[in-house]
């Protein structure tokens, strides 16, 4: 049966289990966007800036799984799209991120809105395509969700000339791919396997260090199945919150720069680390040099080159990380680790890391601290970047997988709006709360709109200190103080949400902040409060850029610093 | 660890833009291709690049496994360690006059090289070879003066009966 290339890519879409896209329409996208009404499957949402595309696929797929779909036009509104699949990319995200192209004859005439996408895209892409003719759009649909959704996950970018939505093919879905440079192993090697079981119990202090991938793989049960059995510590990456129940007695949170304390000092004392599903960021380490000083390292990861990419690794073990759990958790002994959870323990205890300080101001913690409380944990939490990221790591506890929703990699600002949207929309019955900087949620503050044209109960938490908080905070501590383009004139966000027709409330007083989010819940449709917090509260504990993550310091209003020789700073690039 | 020279030979499904893909990638992760040689391997569909790099081991190796991570790599290999045959083929085209063309011949004839063009006052010579062999060649012929050097890059192979990118 003959269709024209729109037609193809929307049966693709159907077939690959598309429900939403989120885009922008324009001049070469036209013939597509008069295609979408006769597959009323296929939900469009009309953001307002095609970066908020991306972003909420980005979120949808993190909150759903599923493969996110955003949508442009040529020229700027491609390029508009590249922070939203660069940061898809950092982080592992499944996404199809559809453009319009020229017309064939046009490409390379500099044409109105022409840009290569694909020149533009192939360093943040895990693959993309210029469809050449209407023939090849269904097998590259099928390769391109194929790709994104498999492996290591990652956006795929598929460029479509104007001419090509409009001719027409023959239309033949493929059931498979034939793609023969593309085998992601998925079962570690069996003698690895044997040697790490080996390794971990043979340790007196092991740590299981979990990320991303735990969540992607689906390993949970697995992970738990093993802390549990062999009674091991569980530390996570950021991304990797949520991987583990952070009530469970074994979780230890996250490690890293804003990590807790004890959760950097259990890296620190470990001798035997298994990493799954992560990839030794340099916000994670710290200084590779003093990273894990007595630790062997078990690295699994379904990305080989991740392997020994930036830290020294004993057994490397390539595959993905709930089918190698299921393996190692055959052959892991059952131990209890007693002094060593009792060590890890009495760190928490002397560096509470997530206890608040009491006092009248309205610090930021406390308003993270009273969501939690508020929603009962069961929120899932969309954050910018940047302070009020950390401190939603920090003091918001999370019990499933994908609960939190941040911008890792990249550390995109202006990510939290648009993600919290599309992470609303793929879980319409969950409170879904996106918790922004003053500074970052007018990055684009825009789709408000779209929330509103949408009803995408998004509810807003705007940790307003009048400053680019994190950047402030950098230039306290390691600028003499200078805060040089940090302090920000805000608007008045309770009336700009008004003006979208969206409730709001503006929060001063610590008695009032339970009350507002309790006044945000029960509010059927999206809600802002506007929390004015104290303006120069920091980020503790923190691992001084460039310094072990022993070094860290801890909030001076409330402990002591932990390494006496902490306070030299090094500094480093930012 | 001091950089050293590494020969990298790579299968790719024959597609619009591979090349693009390898080579930046190689820029991205910060290395200078000393040169690069594509053409049709013994399948069809695909193509066989010889790159030639300087680097780390372990820089060699991280550039591998992204490389491994095209989607369109078949396969990829790093020979260096291995036993290889490896080429290079070079067309230098030398002022003459007819003092000096007598000169010329007589050096290419020792080179095993050939000329394959003869103009009044030119001429051009083929020459196949490992590098050290190209570079020789080429410094004697300097002095007679050289109007124009295309080189073609290394293409390799390993000695005997294994072939490291073949099978499936």
């Amino acid at each position: 049966m003959k269709m024209t290339g729109a037609q193809i890519l929307c049966e693709g879409l159907t077939r690959e289990g598309v429900e939403v896209i989120f885009g922008f329409p324009g001049g070469v996208v036209l013939p597509l966007y008069d295609t979408l009404p006769h597959y009323p499957q296929l939900r469009h949402v009309l953001v307002r800036h095609e970066q908020g595309a991306a972003h909420a696929a980005d979120g949808y797929a993190r909150a759903t799984g599923k493969v996110g779909v955003c949508l442009a036009t040529s020229g700027p509104g491609a390029t508009n799209l590249v922070t939203g699949i660069a940061n898809a990319y950092l982080d592992s995200s499944p996404m199809v991120a559809i453009t319009g192209q020229v017309a064939r004859p046009l490409i390379g005439k500099d044409a109105f809105q022409e840009i290569d996408i694909t020149g533009i895209t192939l360093p943040i892409t895990k693959h993309n395509y210029l469809v050449p003719d209407a023939a090849s759009m269904a097998r590259i649909v099928k390769e391109a969700f194929y790709l994104a959704r498999t492996g290591r996950p990652g956006p795929v970018l598929i460029d479509v000339p104007r001419d090509v939505f409009v001719e027409q093919a023959e239309f033949h879905y493929p059931n498979q791919v034939k793609l023969p440079g593309y085998r992601p192993t998925l079962k570690g090697h069996p003698e690895q396997v044997k040697k790490a079981a080996k390794l971990l119990n043979e340790a007196q202090q092991p740590v299981l260090l979990a990320g991303r991938g735990i969540i992607i793989s689906g390993a949970c049960d697995e992970l738990r199945y093993l802390a549990e059995t062999a009674q091991i510590p569980v530390v996570t990456t950021l991304l990797g919150i949520g991987c583990f129940p952070e009530s469970h007695a074994l979780s230890y949170g996250m490690l890293g720069m804003h990590g807790m304390a004890y959760a950097n000092l259990a890296i620190n004392g470990a001798d035997v680390i298994l990493a799954i599903g992560m990839r030794f960021d340099d916000r994670a380490t710290g200084k590779v040099a003093g990273f894990a000083p007595r630790a062997k390292i078990i690295h699994v990861d379904i990305d080989p080159a991740e392997i020994g990419k930036n830290v020294r690794v004993d057994i490397p073990i390539v595959g993905d990380a709930r089918t190698v759990l299921k393996e190692l958790n055959k052959l892991a002994a059952p131990a209890q680790h007693m002094d060593w959870v009792r060590q890890l323990d009495d760190w928490r205890k002397e560096h509470p890391s997530t206890v608040i300080r009491d006092c009248e101001e309205l610090l930021p913690q406390y308003v993270i601290r009273q969501i939690y409380e508020v929603t009962q944990g069961r929120a899932t939490i969309v954050t910018g970047v940047g302070q009020n990221q950390m401190w939603s790591a920090q003091h918001y506890f999370y019990e499933r997988p994908n609960s939190l929703i941040s911008s890792g990699g990249l550390g995109t600002m202006g990510f939290e709006l648009p993600a919290a949207m599309g992470a609303k929309i793929g879980r319409p019955d969950e409170p879904v709360w996106c918790v922004a900087g003053d500074g970052g949620f007018q990055m684009t503050i825009q789709e408000l709109a779209t929330i509103v044209q949408e009803k995408a109960a998004v509810k807003i938490a705007i940790i307003n200190n009048g400053y680019l908080g994190m950047v402030r905070q950098w230039q306290e501590l390691f600028y003499g103080k200078r805060y040089v383009a940090t302090p920000l004139t805000c608007p008045d966000f309770v009336r700009i949400a008004e003006a979208y027709c969206i409730s709001a409330l503006r929060v001063r007083q610590k008695a009032e902040v339970a009350p507002a989010i309790e006044q945000a819940m029960a509010d059927p449709g999206p809600f802002l409060i506007d929390f004015m917090v104290a303006p120069e509260e920091n980020v503790y504990p923190m691992v001084p850029p460039g310094a072990s993550l022993v070094e860290l310091v801890e909030d001076p209003g409330k402990a002591a610093r932990v390494a006496p020789d902490s306070a030299k700073l090094p500094v480093s690039d930012m | 660890m001091a950089p050293t020279r590494h020969t990298i030979v790579a299968l790719v499904e024959d597609k619009p833009g591979v090349l693009n893909r390898v080579a930046s990638l190689f820029r991205r992760r910060g290395f200078n291709i000393e040169s690069i040689a594509v053409g049709h391997s013994e399948l069809p569909q695909l193509s066989r690049m010889t790159i030639v790099v300087d680097g780390t081991v372990t820089s060699v190796e991280q550039v591998r496994k992204q490389l491994e991570k095209v989607v369109e790599m078949v396969k990829v290999s790093d020979i260096t360690p291995d036993d290889i045959v490896a080429r290079e083929l070079a067309l230098v085209k030398i002022k003459t006059t007819s003092a000096t063309r007598g000169d010329i011949i007589e050096i290419v004839d020792i080179f095993r090289a050939n000329i394959v063009d003869v103009a009044l006052d030119s001429v051009t010579v083929e020459v196949t070879g490992d590098e050290e062999k190209v570079d020789s060649l080429i410094n004697l012929l300097r002095n007679f003066g050289i109007k124009e050097i295309a080189r073609t890059g290394r293409v390799a192979m390993t000695r005997g009966g294994t072939a490291p990118l073949a099978g499936e």
